[in-house]
């Protein structure tokens, strides 16, 4: 970690910095009770800190355009921000967080906001910090294969300015036309082509950085690997816990000599998985493999007429590329696996133009579902790949069982599911059956050695089923990480964890310290 | 011609303190419930890409739209956004769940100018434009001192003076958008067809496009002729309703569309043909602008079924008249490639979802090289009298435009929209890159005729 400020190796200084708080600050919030209402200040302190750091224009204080920003991409969850801040320069960033800080105010970064866990969900009385005006590409450089990008930058124009020169950016999140490359550092994005090509966190090189105290910092080096603690990979992901990123630089990829994507029809879902298994299992590590059922089918085909096989049951969708005789050689063997579990029809799209095409119902499917029900839970998954047919056995029966329908739409190759959950919000009870079933759903995948959240993050939405899958001690360590950055917790509170400590506070489970204090691994800051 | 007079019913207008909208036809909380806060619509949005705000993107003015619903005043914060909305319906085409924002919009729009009370200015201007802009023969009587002006240069000393913009910056973009005129060019009432008669197409020729660009009409009617049309262009035809039904000025648009249903009705044809993306699409929403009007009700459903845009029609029939080259032939008798750009008019693309017919009708003209233009989705600020009312946003997108066009290198650009043709030459003269400008009518008629583009 370097300081822009021009600290880069005081290791005192730099100690701070990881401790996010300056040796006074930290006295402090030691002296007061933790959590206690009375040390909080006003949104209206900030506001009246950040006059004159920043145009009139960039702070929103008019009721009807907060109530705008009172979602993100998950509006089920509703606050209206306290105040919203469009901040056009990274030292706007540093400012508000500073200010936030120094009034210990609640502060939540937001990007394009088409997040699905409700991680940029606003704090009523805190400031929503928006980076969608941060929108500079700064540097594409084939040579150096990276790109240094705002946070506002959307993921799908750094791969169009990289496109000319041969290279793309490989995380594509299915939002990818919308979602802003500050959104996908914070949340850690996928897509369909992660199986292959990695996540958000496989290809951020350096970040910049506003600390949770307002101090602008640089994460990572411009060469490879850079010595200490991979701080880069504790931030990514980390759902604006730890800060919000005002610059990245991401590495780019060599678009591959051939691309051909196969859509392959199949009677049910259970055959799709059987030919994604024997796929795999071949050795082969397709760029994509997806699979959408019925219901998912009949959305797509409804919203965008993607044109797939008629009667179909399932749809598998496998990409393969790279160089062309690999391509040749992988795309016999896929064809070859498919009809072989009985696949009712193939077609191979090797023009650009027709693999969008087939694409552009995989990528749809989520909002397309707002076609065939008033309302959807977008439910993420993961299960162990081989667990993928008995899951979704086990989960059509839970829709049966409960009469609440549910479409699926995949990333098979790594079993993240994507269940949606459909009801009608205007009907009495269906909202609660919808969330049961979503629920009983997420511990299907706990059961079966699986997780909560394969790439849409815990947000709001999940944290309170991380008890589910980590015990109190687990959860703990994790406050230690966020705490290391953010002794006063106000950045993102109320995300990731069902129950948000201040750094100091002695978790009320345990009777003496800390287990981890205790045998000398931690010390809580 | 008896207009048939209804009373809707259509409330006045109330205090500011009272909740937004009032129960005629507010946005219907049924399609405001279609959208799920996706964000698909952000990217191409012309407001939010060009400020990156939730409230002045689809997603943000639909919420908007929904806090009014729920009793929030119509405050001027709250209709800035909505008159910040160009009405290009890129939200449409991008929306996966179908979010019908055209129709939300529309709503909203007849909500505000009923209920919201607008600066004195604002007022004069606006009633300068509607008494103005859908009265062909009103624009008739400028064309004579505003032709003089072009031949004197006095147009171009007044732009240099900057006096009016100085006086106000919307008369302004008002004067400069004028395109240089040229001989008034009329369409006759009857137009038999070439050869074989397949269709009677009535034929629109509208208010900017009749006045403006009677180039435009006459290669109209010439190129329908040749493709076996009898063209019936009846002359008592007034304003389609456009300008005002896009603006939200729903009564005087309701007059307007009952007077064109007359029209055309009375002219007996299959098909009625418009060369103007703006007018055709709101001809193919008379279904709804007049769905609460017993009278029209029925009449307004089965003529907007008959609506056509230029190209579409062509496209139908299935083109027969031979084509011939239009930039010249070389030495051995080969077409000397003519680079062109098309563009896709919002109200033509994303209105009416007509992409694919003007592009086949012009790639199959001899020596036609067509070339896309980057983020063609996005809208080049005309949307029908936007440019005036808002000439600052316009003249930014206008220049993003003419940068995308110059871009593609193109020696000719081509579009099917009135509005969009003096946007963009304005735009593309201010950046100093001048273009041939012509309509689509225009390609195909000096195409059949084997001339060179006018």
């Amino acid at each position: 970690m370097t300081t822009q400020a021009g600290h880069p190796s005081d290791p005192e200084r730099q100690a701070s910095v990881l401790r996010g708080a300056d040796p006074a600050a930290e006295v402090q919030a030691q002296r007061e009770p933790a959590g206690a209402p009375a040390s909080r200040g006003t949104v209206a302190q900030v506001r009246e800190d950040l006059r004159g750091l920043l145009p009139e224009e960039a702070v929103l204080t008019d009721p009807a355009r907060l109530a705008t920003y009172e979602c993100d991409g998950l509006a089920a969850y509703r606050v209206t921000p306290g105040l919203v801040v469009l901040a056009s320069r990274p030292e706007h960033v540093a400012a508000t967080v500073r200010a936030c800080a120094r009034h210990r105010v609640p502060f939540v970064a937001r990007g394009s906001g088409t997040g699905l866990s409700g991680g940029a969900l606003p704090h009523a009385d805190g400031v929503l910090v928006v980076t969608s005006q941060l929108r500079t590409l700064h540097e594409v450089s084939g040579e150096d294969q990276r790109a240094v990008v705002d946070p506002g930058v959307i993921n799908l124009q750094v791969s169009q300015a990289a496109t000319p020169l041969g290279y793309y950016f490989a995380p594509d999140p299915s939002s990818q036309q919308i979602c802003s490359i500050g959104g996908n550092v914070a949340e850690n994005s996928g897509g369909a082509h992660c199986l292959k090509y990695g996540f958000t966190t496989n290809h951020v090189l350096s970040l910049d950085v506003v600390t949770p105290d307002g101090e602008q910092v640089t994460l990572g080096t411009r060469a490879p690997d850079a010595p200490g603690y991979d701080l880069i990979g504790a931030f990514v992901g980390s759902e604006g816990t730890l800060g919000v990123a005002t610059r990245a630089t991401v590495r780019l990829v060599r678009l591959p000599e051939d691309v051909r994507t196969v859509l392959a029809g199949f009677d049910d879902t259970d055959q799709a998985g059987a030919a994604t298994s024997a796929i795999i299992a071949s050795g082969i590590v397709p760029a994509a493999i997806e699979i959408m059922d019925a219901l998912a089918i009949e959305a797509a085909e409804a919203a965008v007429q993607c044109g797939y096989p008629e009667g179909a049951g399932a749809v598998l969708l496998v990409e393969v590329d790279g160089p062309t005789d690999e391509v040749a050689h992988e795309l016999a063997e896929v064809e070859r696996i498919c009809r072989e579990h009985a696949a009712i029809e193939l077609r191979v799209a090797t023009e650009a133009a027709d693999r969008a095409a087939i694409w552009k119902g995989r990528k749809s499917a989520f909002a397309a579902v707002g076609r065939i029900s008033p309302d959807y839970i977008v439910q993420d998954g993961v299960v162990p790949r081989t667990a993928l047919g008995q899951v979704l056995r086990r989960m059509s029966e839970i829709s049966a069982e409960q009469g609440v329908r549910v479409a699926n739409v995949f990333h098979a190759g790594d079993g993240n599911l994507h269940p949606l959950v459909l009801f009608d919000g205007g009907t009495e009870g269906e909202t609660e059956r919808a969330e049961n079933v979503s629920g009983m759903i997420l511990d299907l995948c706990i059961e079966q050695g699986g997780s909560i959240t394969g790439e849409h993050g815990v947000g709001s939405d999940k944290a309170r089923y991380m008890p589910r899958m980590f015990t109190d001690e687990d959860l703990d360590t994790m406050q230690l990480v966020r705490c290391a950055f953010d002794p006063d917790g106000i950045a993102n509170p109320g995300k990731i964890y069902p129950t948000p400590r201040l750094c100091g506070e002695r978790p009320g489970r345990h009777q003496g310290a800390h287990p981890l204090q205790e045998t000398g691994v931690a010390e809580i800051f | 011609m008896a207009h048939h007079q209804v009373r809707l019913g259509i409330p006045g207008v109330r205090g500011a303190d009272q909740p937004a909208f009032d129960s005629h036809r507010p946005p219907s909380p049924e399609l405001i419930d279609d959208c799920v806060h996706c964000g698909f619509c952000l990217t191409t949005c012309p407001t939010y890409a060009l400020w990156g705000e939730e409230m002045d993107s689809p997603r943000g003015r639909i919420h908007l739209m929904k806090t009014g619903l729920e009793g929030a005043p119509l405050s001027e914060s709250m209709v800035g956004h909505f008159d910040a909305c160009l009405g290009c319906m890129a939200c449409v085409t991008s929306c996966p769940s179908g979010v019908q924002y055209d129709r939300l919009i529309e709503q909203t729009r007849a909500q505000v100018e009923r209920r919201y009370q607008r600066s004195a200015p604002d007022r004069a201007l606006r009633a300068a434009i509607f008494t103005l802009f859908p009265y062909p023969r009103r624009l008739r009587v400028l064309r004579g001192p505003l032709r003089l002006a072009q031949r004197l240069g006095a147009d171009r000393a007044l732009q240099r003076s900057r006096l009016l913009e100085k006086l106000s910056p919307q008369l302004a973009a008002m004067q400069s958008l004028a395109p240089r005129l040229g001989r008034p060019e009329r369409v006759a009432e009857h137009t038999p067809a070439v050869g074989e008669r397949r269709a009677v197409v009535g034929m629109l020729t509208g208010c900017v496009q009749r006045e403006f660009f009677p180039g435009v009409n006459a290669a109209t009617a010439r190129v329908l002729a040749a493709e076996g049309c009898d063209v019936v262009a009846p002359a008592g035809q007034g304003c389609c309703g456009a300008l005002s039904t896009h603006t939200g000025r729903e009564e005087e648009g309701q007059r307007f569309a009952r007077a064109v249903i007359d029209t055309f009705t009375d002219a007996g044809v299959d098909y009625v043909v418009v060369n103007s993306a703006g007018c055709g699409s709101a001809m193919k929403e008379y279904v709804h602008l007049l769905s609460d009007d017993p009278g029209y009700a029925e009449r307004a459903r089965a003529f907007s079924a008959r609506v056509r845009d230029f190209s579409e029609i062509i496209a139908e029939l299935g083109p027969v008249a031979p084509r011939h080259p239009v930039g010249g032939t070389d030495a051995q008798g080969v077409p000397v490639p003519v680079v062109t750009a098309y563009h896709d008019a919002c109200h033509l693309g994303h209105a009416q979802g007509i992409r694919q017919q003007p592009r086949a009708l012009l790639s199959a003209v001899p020596g036609m090289q067509l070339r896309e233009i980057p983020d063609a989705e996005i809208c080049c600020g005309s949307a029908g009298v936007y440019n005036i009312l808002n000439p600052e946003p316009a003249r930014e997108l206008g220049d993003r435009k003419a940068a995308n066009v110059a871009a593609t290198g193109a020696q000719l650009l081509v579009t099917a929209n009135p509005g969009c043709m003096m946007q963009v030459a304005q735009a593309l003269e201010r950046a100093g890159r001048p273009i041939r400008m012509a309509h689509t009518a225009q390609v195909l008629d000096a195409s059949i005729r084997g001339v060179r583009v006018p």
